[in-house]
């Protein structure tokens, strides 16, 4: 192999050559972008369900796909096929021939409750009741559609048989982090030299009504709800939650010999990787930051890439009190003061958090800033965190020269995850 | 990538029906008389299931921890403690802190009380929404979602164990388990990991979980019986077990230059993906047991659901004349961590130099080979893979 298709370490050189990306912004690079640019919000009051006595009722929901009837796991295979299709016509693959593997990023799935009822209600026999009741519903009426809705490799299946990806599909999970871990493992498997190229995905259709009580009884969610499009403020004083939110991003992944040998449109470099788990508690981060910092030393470690060669951090920026400031500890811990003057943004601020697939829409996100010149604003910063003083690119979009950009995914269960993309 | 490293099996943790331990199970399914399977036919009937053999559990985890965990997590924890025990690592803040961890879950185990509860009060309520609204605010226990979570396990595993080198969670029922050999044994291989921890957990005593495979009328409801007796049925039918299996993978250099003695040794895995429809898992399993060069009379252990048209297309791959073990007999079906049970159990017999005796009638006496172990695993629905595992023996420095 020759030596210019080879990165620092001597491993081949992995770079994107298709992207796509569905939000609450929109459908499409395009339209998302003109509204990320734009500084607008996507989120809004939810109208999926009832929101009746509950305490958080805005979301970043995409409710303009056409997914009849709706259930989160299909939603979030509409979601990932629209981005994926997206991805895979701008790489040039002939429709419906991927030639690599699939890592998909999908959030768990189970029964919701208008299936639960649906199965309650059935009489049965034996007057039983409780899920006595419930199995022997189903065992007097098969219910195949639901059974396959729950099968936790559904959408990596369906996914797989439309692009005809190759070999056995890994659907997986690092909960907020896993949208980048999926890219991780695609950049992992080209390195290995398994595959020249991979489609990489995360999606998430999840916000129901459980999953929003759930993280409500977390204290994870903003309860700010009278102006839906200013609840969701990173990194400012009066920031009280995540907003939920859904969409999906997909990446195609490809070895740089590859995307010059089909002469395909090199659209940014995925110079690096870096991951650390915490061990801590399974919500919150250790008080010193040290799996963070570890995790976006090894990145910029992996990339070659000297912290003051990055140019733009695409922060996690949740918006919750602790995720900002331990992301700002972490930051300047591995940044130095030279964490005041670099620009760093949250695209949470107007998507919201769109859980299992937040790193692969940010990823798509962060290519876009280098390629366009124009860093995404933080909006609804009119409140700065004292204790956060940092340059978050308030309100406005900003043109930049970015070379290098860091992007930031930390998840509950410890999981701390960076990419480091670079100008192709 | 250049680097071409032997894949270790270096430790091994395991809880089932069966007891705990690599010796506890190898006195129960290495020598003849094979131990009869534990059964619970009583409990969830119609239903049978392996249930697990309850551990005293503050060998692993404190009550502390325990108790922020749904049962599977909490088994998955315990054999993953198991397994650095035995690798002998346990407790060695520079071996865990850089161990990287893949670990293949499910997860959604729920609040029985709670969600029947509102089941019940729903068939009277006026306002369906309203009353869901309420009760799941006021009845949901908020650290629910973290107890079942699917990346949680790996998560305790974290806290408890302090395995923090990196943390990855693969969903997908069998195939998830799958993916997490093979791209664990893939990383290895390559250098991109010295040491990994990998594996899975089920716990099969729960109606909510029945009832995932029971929509699709996937579960076996006479009285039990083996794996080929209920394909010979019908339709067949799956019985679902409690297992606990991690094991501790490491680059043959790493081991050795701890001193480290191995199971055995992973030589290659293949899985694939695609249509079940005219005899596609058949043609694609046959491609994958070519692709593994595997002599004829390698034998097998099979993770066989009894689901009777996956099964005949599973066996008809591996052969009439191949000796099959399926394990599925002694420890029932445990979904994602079935294939990580099924390498652990071939390391454990070309360990010992000795291939298992017949779990069940017709499965025919092993001739010999006990050099290598091929690990078949065609899910209940979707994926399938294999591994080809090596004894070892006389080729250690």
């Amino acid at each position: 192999m020759s030596e210019q298709y080879n990165d620092h370490k001597g491993r081949p050189v992995v770079v994107i050559t298709g992207m796509g990306v569905v939000s609450s912004l929109g459908t499409g690079k395009q339209e998302n972008w003109a509204n990320l640019t734009a500084g607008k919000s996507g989120i809004h009051r939810i109208t999926r369900f009832s929101t009746e006595g509950l305490r958080t009722t805005v979301a970043g929901t995409v409710d303009f796909m056409d997914v009849d009837p709706l259930s989160a796991p299909a939603l979030s295979y509409a979601l990932a096929d629209t981005a994926s299709g997206e991805a895979i016509d701008e790489a040039g693959f002939a429709n419906g021939e991927f030639p690599g593997p699939l890592f998909l990023a999908a959030p768990p799935v189970e029964l919701e409750w208008q299936h639960r009822f649906d199965i309650y209600q059935k009489p049965v026999k034996s007057g039983a009741t409780g899920y006595d009741k419930m199995l022997e519903s189903v065992r007097d009426r098969k219910r195949e559609d639901m059974f396959e809705l729950i099968q936790f490799g559904r959408t990596a299946d369906l996914l797989a048989e439309k692009y005809h990806t190759r070999g056995l599909p890994i659907s997986l999970s690092t909960a907020c982090a896993s949208g980048t871990t999926a890219i991780q493992m695609g950049v992992e498997a080209i390195r290995r030299g398994e595959c020249t190229s991979a489609l990489c995905v995360g999606t998430d259709g999840s916000v129901q009504i459980e999953s929003l009580v759930r993280f409500s009884l977390l204290s994870a969610l903003t309860t700010q709800n009278d102006e839906p499009e200013k609840a969701a403020k990173p990194f400012s004083n009066d920031r009280d939650g995540f907003v939920m939110a859904e969409g999906a991003g997909a990446l195609v992944l490809e070895s740089l010999e590859s995307a010059t040998a089909r002469g395909a449109k090199v659209l940014a470099i995925v110079r690096g990787c870096g991951e650390k788990a915490d061990d801590f508690h399974r919500t919150r981060s250790s008080p010193d930051g040290s799996p963070v910092i570890a995790a976006v030393q090894r990145g910029l470690d992996d990339a070659g890439v000297d912290s003051s060669e990055i140019g733009y951090i695409n922060a996690h920026g949740t918006s919750t009190p602790e995720n900002d400031r331990m992301e700002y500890n972490s930051l300047k811990a591995v940044f130095g003061d030279a964490i005041h003057q670099l620009p760093i943004s949250s695209n949470k601020s107007m998507i919201g958090h769109a859980l299992t697939a937040a790193g692969a829409i940010e990823a798509v996100f962060s290519v876009m800033t280098i390629r366009e010149g124009i860093i995404p604003p933080t909006i609804n910063y009119n409140n700065p965190d004292p204790d956060i003083p940092l340059d978050v690119v308030p309100d406005v979009s900003r043109k930049a020269n970015v070379d290098n950009v860091l992007s930031n995914s930390f998840g509950f269960g410890g999981q701390n995850a960076c990419l480091v993309l670079g100008r192709a | 990538m250049t680097k071409n490293s032997e894949v270790w099996i270096t430790g091994i943790g395991l809880i089932s029906s069966l007891g705990e331990g690599t010796d506890t199970h190898w006195q129960a399914l290495g020598n003849v008389p094979v131990a009869a399977p534990v059964i619970n036919s009583e409990e969830i009937a119609p239903y049978s299931f392996h249930p697990l053999s309850e551990p005293d559990w503050a060998n692993q985890i404190s009550r502390r921890d325990k108790r922020q965990m749904e049962p599977w997590m909490q088994i998955g924890t315990y054999a993953a403690g198991m397994a650095l025990d035995d690798a002998g690592i346990k407790g060695d803040e520079g071996f865990c802190s850089t161990m990287d961890m893949i670990v293949a879950a499910g997860g959604g185990e729920r609040d029985i009380e709670t969600d029947s509860a509102i089941h019940e009060d729903a068939l009277h309520a006026n306002e369906r929404d309203s009353l869901l609204n309420e009760r799941l605010s006021n009845d949901l226990r908020p650290t629910l979602f973290l107890a079942q979570l699917s990346n949680l396990l790996a998560g305790n595993i974290s806290i408890v164990h302090k395995v923090t080198g990196s943390s990855r969670t693969f969903m997908g029922e069998e195939s998830a388990g799958i993916s997490a050999i093979q791209t664990a044994a893939a990383r290895i291989r390559s250098g991109q990991s010295n040491h990994m921890l990998v594996g899975g957990a089920y716990s099969a005593a729960r109606r909510d979980m029945m009832l995932t495979f029971e929509l699709g009328h996937y579960l076996w409801t006479d009285p039990p019986v083996g794996v080929a007796a209920r394909v010979k049925s019908g339709n067949g039918g799956i019985i679902l077990g409690s297992v606990g299996v991690f094991l501790v993978l490491e680059s043959r250099e790493h081991a050795e230059a701890r001193g480290k003695k191995p199971y055995a040794r992973i030589d290659n895995v293949v899985a694939d993906h695609g249509s079940r429809v005219e005899g596609g898992a058949k043609k694609r399993g046959t491609a994958m047991r070519e692709c593994l060069k595997a002599a004829s009379d390698v034998p097998v252990l099979s993770a066989a659901t009894a689901i009777s048209d996956i099964y005949h297309e599973e066996m008809a791959v591996l052969g009439a004349d191949a000796p099959v073990r399926c394990y599925g007999n002694q420890f029932g079906h445990a979904v994602e961590a079935q294939f990580p049970l099924g390498v652990a159990l071939a390391a454990l017999s070309l360990s010992n130099g000795t291939f298992y005796p017949p779990f069940e009638d017709g499965e025919i006496e092993s001739g010999g080979n006990n050099k290598q172990v091929l690990v078949s695993c065609f899910g209940h629905w979707r994926g399938e893979g294999m591994a080809l595992v090596s004894s070892v023996a006389g080729d250690q420095t």
